[in-house]
């Protein structure tokens, strides 16, 4: 691992820290603030990690990889999610991926170049009454049809640009 | 105020049950994460604004609620007057001061925002008239709707802790044991193991330290009763798990909740922050000289740690992958130590069960499975949300007299229960009453609680890929029945939706799901043939159909079906025309449109809109050989 490319701030990963005890039960729960902080986890941080709570190295590298809320690239200012559960799926989850692709050239997993956006799909978020679901940023779509994704990527970068 | 003897508590309900008596109406607005997602945030404050107006010029006071889960999602925002129990529904924040003005201050009911009943369009004005309600039995969401979540007082006075003060007061650990046991409560997380009998094993392990831990990982795709219960009443299952722990004589507790449900983790957190702020959490627990207390751990979003080893691990900081059981967690759980693991909807029975006696639990229910269950109503249904009813409602009630019958009319095919453990039930089993035992003879099971109805247009080949699919990606790739089992069902399950299925296929499948039930360390893999199987079992012949005649019965796998619109019934709206994604449709307004094959890619999106059900499938194989002709 090299440091020159991933230069990063270290100072909120060390506040972070501050706030659990140096073991390896803290370790899920420092990662999930340190994502939250930097919107993906830094190489450089990682490192941090494992020696702040004094666990190797490749563990933290196991459990980064394991859990899907964890990103080990940086990704875009709005994340969108479209859920893929059971309802969803009947009710046309599928087309909003699509569609989706088709508005930003990406698929799930994937960042645009401007890094406006990275596109997710979602092992269901629970809203299942309101099938298809499709949340960009913090907002839920619930019905969401793909003639509307259009609206919705408009919308989100309206919201980040203030 | 710390709570300190039997006296104060009951002092407590008397003053909090007093506190709105002078109100002139509560006003409850839906807040769970459905009806936010249809702007019910905004409704609320315009509420609390127009309340906040109105009642500084005095008189008997506004109160406006922002309450968890309704269950009635594809109607909100939800807005539920009290004491008159009129139900409006489909809010917008737009007409909040009207509805202020016209029905709270002047009586005026406005049928628009009535629920109309689907079969007989019939406007209902009262909450419980609406037969999505009438037909409920709520135990486990018993306060769900009724009281704000982030006040403890709201939940106190419809009764929350009034089983922990009878049980910390009036009984001994054993007779809680007891209690839970007459009352034949069964585990809600879907293997249905019987409660009672999880702690005695627990009890009876060696050792000083012990866990109480809540399941909150609600991981199966279609089910969200488990959410709507910690967004909508944390008060229920901390109380459940207070009692649990001073049963087990545990002082440690851990809820492990998704990362997927931020707003449960907010409500949860503010539960357990006020209940130790009242004395009813921490040490010295109701001056009982009990102590406990809970930690939340936030998921990272692994479907596998709902599984409860890997859950346990998860909760160390460890990678989720479950262990083989020979040693019970009951016995050495997390940290190597005696734990009990109980689901949310388990913990939220516990506090009414102690409150109201184990008999009465169990004198709802059928034979083995005693009480309630929290369902979450889903798919193609014209009522979806979350529903609790009585164990043994037949699955013909609960889809067609709670759901409304299947959308647009269309014809039922079959009902997903137990999410990616389940299967499916077809429609000659729709009077079976759905308890553990009936929905496990029937290839399927209880899981989570999800039931996802499912119409002519689902076809079922691409449901049981669709499982498998999840499920790769979900295996946490320990132990290889499972990892490559799923990985080369898939290759086959491609084959067929993409119409490359051959003769031998549907043996081959079976013979790798006997492989994967019989060699898989956990409960993820042995039970994950199940969609596969359940589907093979009642729907064979679409099996057959997509490998004999390269046909889609269902007209969904796209790579077999094609569309046309029916010229005597297309009636030129041009909906489909603004629908299709790929600019395939041509046609003037009011002018007979149609589909150009070429450059369809048979998604469907058409077909959806159309008004006339003017669009049809056909086998896609068929269109070349017209072609050649």
């Amino acid at each position: 691992m090299t440091t020159e490319h991933c230069a990063v701030d270290l100072a909120p990963a060390a506040e972070i820290l501050e706030g659990y005890p140096p073991e390896e039960a803290s370790l899920i729960q420092v990662l999930q603030d340190v994502h939250r902080a930097y919107n993906y986890l830094p190489c450089d941080v990682l490192g941090t990690v494992a020696k702040t709570l004094n666990v190797p190295l490749a563990k933290v590298f196991s459990v980064s990889t394991f859990y899907k809320a964890f990103a080990l690239e940086p990704q875009g200012d709005t994340i969108i999610k479209i859920c893929v559960g059971t309802a969803c799926h009947i009710r046309g989850a599928g087309q909003l991926v699509e569609e989706l692709e088709r508005k930003l050239g990406i698929g799930p997993d994937q960042t645009t170049e401007d890094m406006k956006f990275t596109v997710k799909t979602v092992n269901c978020v629970g809203a299942c009454a309101m099938a298809p679901v499709m949340i960009v940023g913090e907002t839920y779509h619930g019905s969401a049809k793909p003639a509307r994704v259009g609206k919705f990527l408009a919308e989100a970068e309206v919201d980040h640009a203030d | 105020m710390r709570i300190e003897s039997k006296t104060q508590f009951e002092s407590l309900q008397a003053e909090s049950r007093a506190r709105h008596s002078d109100a002139k109406a509560e006003i409850h607005v839906c807040c769970g994460t459905g009806c936010l997602a249809n702007g019910s945030k905004a409704v609320a404050e315009a509420f609390a604004a127009e309340a906040e107006k109105r009642n500084a010029n005095g008189g008997p006071p506004l109160v406006v609620k922002p309450t968890g889960c309704h269950g009635f999602c594809e109607r909100g925002p939800l807005v539920a007057f009290k004491p008159s129990g009129l139900l409006y529904t489909k809010v917008k924040a737009a007409a909040v001061s009207e509805v202020v003005e016209k029905t709270v201050e002047g009586g005026e009911i406005l049928s628009r925002f009535l629920y109309k009943d689907p079969t007989d369009k019939s406007r209902i004005e009262q909450y419980t008239d609406i037969p999505f309600y009438k037909h409920q039995n709520r135990v486990a969401m018993r306060n769900i709707g009724l009281i704000d979540p982030t006040d403890i007082l709201d939940a106190v006075a419809e009764g929350a802790y009034a089983g922990l003060a009878k049980a910390l007061f009036d009984m001994d650990p054993d007779q809680v044991i007891d209690e839970v046991e007459t009352s034949g409560l069964r585990g809600r997380g879907g293997a249905g193991f019987s409660t009672a009998r999880k702690w005695r094993s627990c009890k009876k392990a060696e050792g000083d330290r012990r866990f109480v831990l809540c399941n909150g990982d609600e991981g199966d795709p279609g089910a969200f009763k488990d959410r709507s219960i910690m967004e909508g009443d944390p008060h229920s299952v901390i109380e459940g798990m207070i009692i649990g722990a001073y049963a087990l004589g545990a002082h440690e507790g851990f809820i492990y909740v998704r990362d997927e449900y931020p707003l449960a983790i907010v409500n949860l957190m503010i539960a357990l922050e006020q209940a130790r702020a009242f004395g009813l959490l921490g040490t010295n627990i109701l001056g009982t000289g009990f102590d406990f207390d809970i930690k939340i751990s936030r998921g990272g979003g692994a479907f596998v740690c709902g599984e409860s080893s890997a859950l346990m691990l998860s909760i160390a900081g460890k990678v989720g992958e479950p262990r083989a059981k020979y040693v019970h967690s009951t016995a050495k759980g997390l940290f190597d130590l005696p734990t009990v693991l109980n689901n949310v909807e388990t913990w939220a029975n516990i506090g009414a069960i102690i409150d109201k006696g184990g008999t009465w639990y169990a004198s709802m229910g059928t034979e083995k499975s005693k009480g309630t269950k929290a369902f979450s109503l889903v798919g193609k249904v014209k009522n979806t949300g979350l529903i609790e009813l009585e164990m043994g409602t037949t699955l013909r009630h609960i889809i067609f007299d709670i759901g409304g019958g299947i959308l647009a009319d269309r014809p039922f095919k079959a009902v997903q229960t137990g999410g990616p453990s389940g299967g499916c039930v077809p429609e000659s089993l729709l009077d079976l009453p759905v308890d553990f035992e009936k929905l496990t003879e029937a290839g399927s099971m209880m899981g989570s609680g999800g039931m996802i109805v499912m119409d002519d247009r689902t076809c079922m080949v691409d449901v049981a890929r669709y499982f498998l699919a999840f499920l790769i990606e979900e295996s946490c790739g320990k132990c290889t029945p499972c990892r490559e089992g799923l990985r080369q069902m898939l290759v086959i399950y491609d084959d067929l939706v993409e119409g490359r299925g051959k003769t031998g296929d549907i043996e081959r499948i079976e013979r790798l799901a006997k492989g994967m039930q019989l060699g898989s360390l956990c409960e993820l893999g042995k039970s994950a043939p199940n969609p596969v199987l359940s589907t093979l079992r009642y729907f064979r012949d679409e099996y057959e159909a997509h490998i004999n005649d390269n046909a889609c019965p269902a007209g969904m796998c796209r790579e077999l079906t094609a569309y046309r619109i029916l010229e005597d019934l297309c009636g030129g709206c041009h909906a489909c025309f603004k629908a299709c994604p790929v600019d395939a449709i041509t046609g003037e307004p009011k002018s007979l449109h149609t589909i150009h094959h070429d450059a369809c890619i048979s998604c469907g999106a058409c077909f959806d809109v159309c008004p006339d059900q003017a669009i049809e499938t056909f086998p896609k194989n068929t269109l070349f050989e017209t072609e050649v002709v």
